[in-house]
């Protein structure tokens, strides 16, 4: 199939590229929470759901759900602090498995509540953006997906230039690096805490409301996202944001080209064996090296 | 410390007496036919299990307020217990032990999905208790020798059967190529079966068979195919999730395709999502308001409709339709088989052949209803964007023409 219809090809790579770009976002939240945290967050694509669902009601109230890029990430801002508040503040300095209990909980906790909230309904927001042609219009690109993908980049580089120069942003990587040593040069470690939990929460709702424009949104749909941002994480490692934009769109490209060649009932189950032989080709790595994930 | 651990264990003890004594209902309690069914009114089937339960209750209240069931001259009234299944099958099984065991409940309506029917099936043959279901398609469902189980609806592969069968007819008798993509449930693989069935008695060729992920919300691999294979009858079944972003992602990507059939548009209210996007998509359904079927309780289609919206304020989809009519068959059979005893229900349900607005009802030997012919709708639009679903197949009911081939994208 792939050989017989060569634009096939260019077609899978530009989704897989598009679709990466805005699994990155997701992952790069996942990644700093992760760093500064120490937390590995089930809940992240339940979060992404939630935020989609923000872009969804805006829409359904004739508002056009684009503006869910920028009203989404504040109310879930405010999601992820309150959040941090009541659960994750008890979790953040026990060992890895506390806090993986304690997402996975709030994960289940957030898909019932949407369930009971919203209904179990597939929904979804037109943007009303056109589509456009490449090649003859052998290779077609939604124009949705090119927002998404510009929006994502947009939010990253923002995100980037606020680590890097503003005060709570150097806390966060202050923190990051060595919470202990922060404490004692004044750093309040719980704010950034709360903080990093938050702007990670505000990803994710830009997230949503650009999947929610895109693909489909539904109570319990959040899993997926929350894997694919793990794999990316695991391969990318901390703290590299370049890295996480690349193998997001690896990912992208990988999940694509699995869905034209394997058929698209192994595309989730190609994620999945790609996580393994990752981890296991990690593990070997770090066995040789004998170093610690950064 | 005695004291306190004394009338703790008192209190439990009450506990425990309250809870077991306080539910042990007969199956005809003065002139009650109390019935029961576990149906989800939360988790992610909850907005067609509450269709479905909206389905049974107005049932009820109608029969019960003309007249009710005459059983050996004394005239009786529909009750249901329901239970929240939380649409999970292994809690659906507990439900119907506990209805059946504790509850004492002897006649049972069915759930919704084909999923539930089927864990439930199982508990309700071993009993013996005659169970209606109005929402279990799947084929398998009616393979398997049960006794006690009546589906008042069409089986799963006879959804998109007259698609593919209008679609040869319209190419001149001659064979057509599919392209199909199915999710992995059991519902969707038997619509699957149904095509292929359809295919080999036609001589139409699959040229695409893919299958979907159960997370699947984006299908643009398959649609690159039809793009560049160019099939004459795109056929999509995947639940609401599937009917959402075909239609999306056709639009999107300016597919074009003659033929285009679902399952599941109205339960995805396609026009409402996706207005003028969603045109000239055809539908299967068990049932449709404007065919013209006729009954003494409900009348029609239409007059079903019009009361079920002055009811629960939106128009009913087929789910509820069936459900309503799955009453219908019990008091039927309840009259006939003048009894309470279960074998005769049981009898009396398997020799049912009645008319009810929602369709002729004729049970075959494995339980499915072989007296009714699913409907193709297509979304029409105006031009002032307002859509609506229009019967176009079979010819005997259709309310419309069928429009072939689709438009193309670039001429629309």
């Amino acid at each position: 199939m792939v050989f017989q219809y060569p634009m096939i090809s260019v077609q899978a790579c530009l989704d897989g590229v598009l679709l990466g770009i805005l699994f990155a976002l997701i992952a790069y939240g996942m990644a700093l929470q992760w760093g500064v945290m120490n937390i590995i967050n089930i809940a992240q694509g339940d979060l992404v759901i939630l935020g989609g669902y923000i872009a969804y009601f805006m829409y359904l109230y004739g508002i056009h759900p684009a503006w869910g890029v920028i009203i989404a990430p504040i109310i879930m801002y405010f999601v992820g602090v309150g959040l941090y508040k009541l659960v994750i503040n008890k979790v953040v300095d026990r060992d890895l498995f506390i806090s993986i209990l304690a997402t996975f909980g709030i994960s289940i906790l957030f898909m019932q509540l949407m369930n009971f909230a919203f209904g179990a309904d597939v929904v979804l927001a037109n943007s009303g953006y056109g589509t456009t042609f490449l090649f003859d219009s052998a290779v077609v690109l939604p124009n949705s997906k090119i927002f998404s993908a510009f929006i994502s980049i947009l939010f990253a580089i923002c995100l980037v230039i606020y680590m890097k120069k503003s005060k709570l942003g150097r806390a966060i990587r202050a923190t990051a690096q060595n919470a202990r040593a922060a404490k004692i040069l004044g750093v309040d470690t719980e704010k950034v805490y709360a903080a990093t939990f938050g702007i990670n929460a505000a990803l994710c709702g830009v997230a949503g409301a650009l999947i929610s424009i895109t693909f489909t949104i539904h109570p319990y749909m959040g899993l997926p996202y929350t894997i694919r941002s793990f794999m990316i994480v695991i391969v990318a490692g901390l703290g590299n944001l370049p890295g996480v934009a690349l193998s997001g769109m690896g990912l992208g490209v990988f999940e694509e080209f699995a869905d034209y060649i394997l058929g698209t009932e192994f595309r989730i189950g190609a994620v999945f064996l790609l996580l393994v032989l990752i981890l296991v080709y990690r593990r070997f790595k770090l066995s040789r090296k004998r170093e610690y994930l950064k | 410390m005695k004291i306190n651990k004394i009338i703790l264990s008192f209190i439990s003890a009450l506990a425990i007496l309250l809870s077991t004594s306080v539910t042990s209902f007969a199956k005809v309690v003065g002139d009650k036919i109390i019935l029961g069914s576990a149906i989800s009114l939360t988790g992610k089937y909850s907005s067609n299990g509450v269709h479905t339960q909206n389905g049974y209750n107005m049932a009820v209240d109608r029969i019960n307020s003309m007249g009710g069931v005459k059983v050996g001259g004394k005239t009786y009234k529909f009750e249901i217990i329901y239970y929240d299944d939380e649409s999970n099958p292994k809690r659906a099984a507990q439900l119907a032990e506990r209805l059946i065991s504790q509850d004492g409940v002897e006649f049972m309506l069915g759930p919704y999905s084909s999923g539930l029917t089927k864990a439930i099936a199982p508990v309700t043959e071993k009993y013996g208790v005659p169970m209606v279901e109005a929402n279990g398609a799947s084929r398998s469902l009616f393979t398997k020798g049960y006794k006690y189980l009546f589906a008042v609806l069409a089986p799963a592969n006879l959804y998109l059967d007259v698609a593919i069968r209008t679609a040869v007819e319209l190419n001149g008798g001659k064979g057509v190529r599919i392209a199909q993509a199915f999710e992995q449930d059991a519902f969707s693989q038997d619509v699957r079966l149904g095509i292929l069935d359809a295919a080999k008695e036609t001589g139409s060729e699959i040229i695409i068979d893919d299958k979907l992920p159960k997370e699947l919300n984006d299908m643009a691999a398959t649609l690159v195919k039809v793009k560049q294979m160019k099939p004459d009858v795109l056929v999509v079944s995947g639940h609401t999730k599937g009917a959402l972003t075909a239609i999306r992602q056709i639009a999107e990507m300016k597919v074009d395709v003659p033929m285009l059939a679902m399952t599941h548009c109205d339960a995805a209210k396609l026009s409402k999502q996706h207005g003028k996007n969603s045109q000239y998509a055809l539908c299967a359904s068990q049932w449709h308001k404007t065919l013209t079927y006729k009954d003494d309780f409900f009348k029609d289609g239409m007059t079903y409709a019009a009361d079920f919206t002055k009811e629960f304020g939106y128009d009913p989809p087929y789910q509820a339709a069936e459900s309503s009519a799955a009453l219908l068959v019990f008091k039927d059979a309840f009259e006939r088989a003048n009894s309470f005893d279960q074998k005769k229900v049981r009898d009396a349900l398997a020799a049912t052949n009645m008319q009810t607005f929602y369709g002729n009802i004729k049970f075959a030997p494995g339980g499915q209803n072989v007296d009714k012919p699913m409907v193709l709708f297509q979304v029409m639009c105006d031009s002032a964007g307002k859509c609506e679903n229009k019967v176009v197949a079979p010819l005997k009911w259709a309310s419309a023409k069928l429009i072939h081939p689709v438009p193309k994208w670039s001429e629309r």
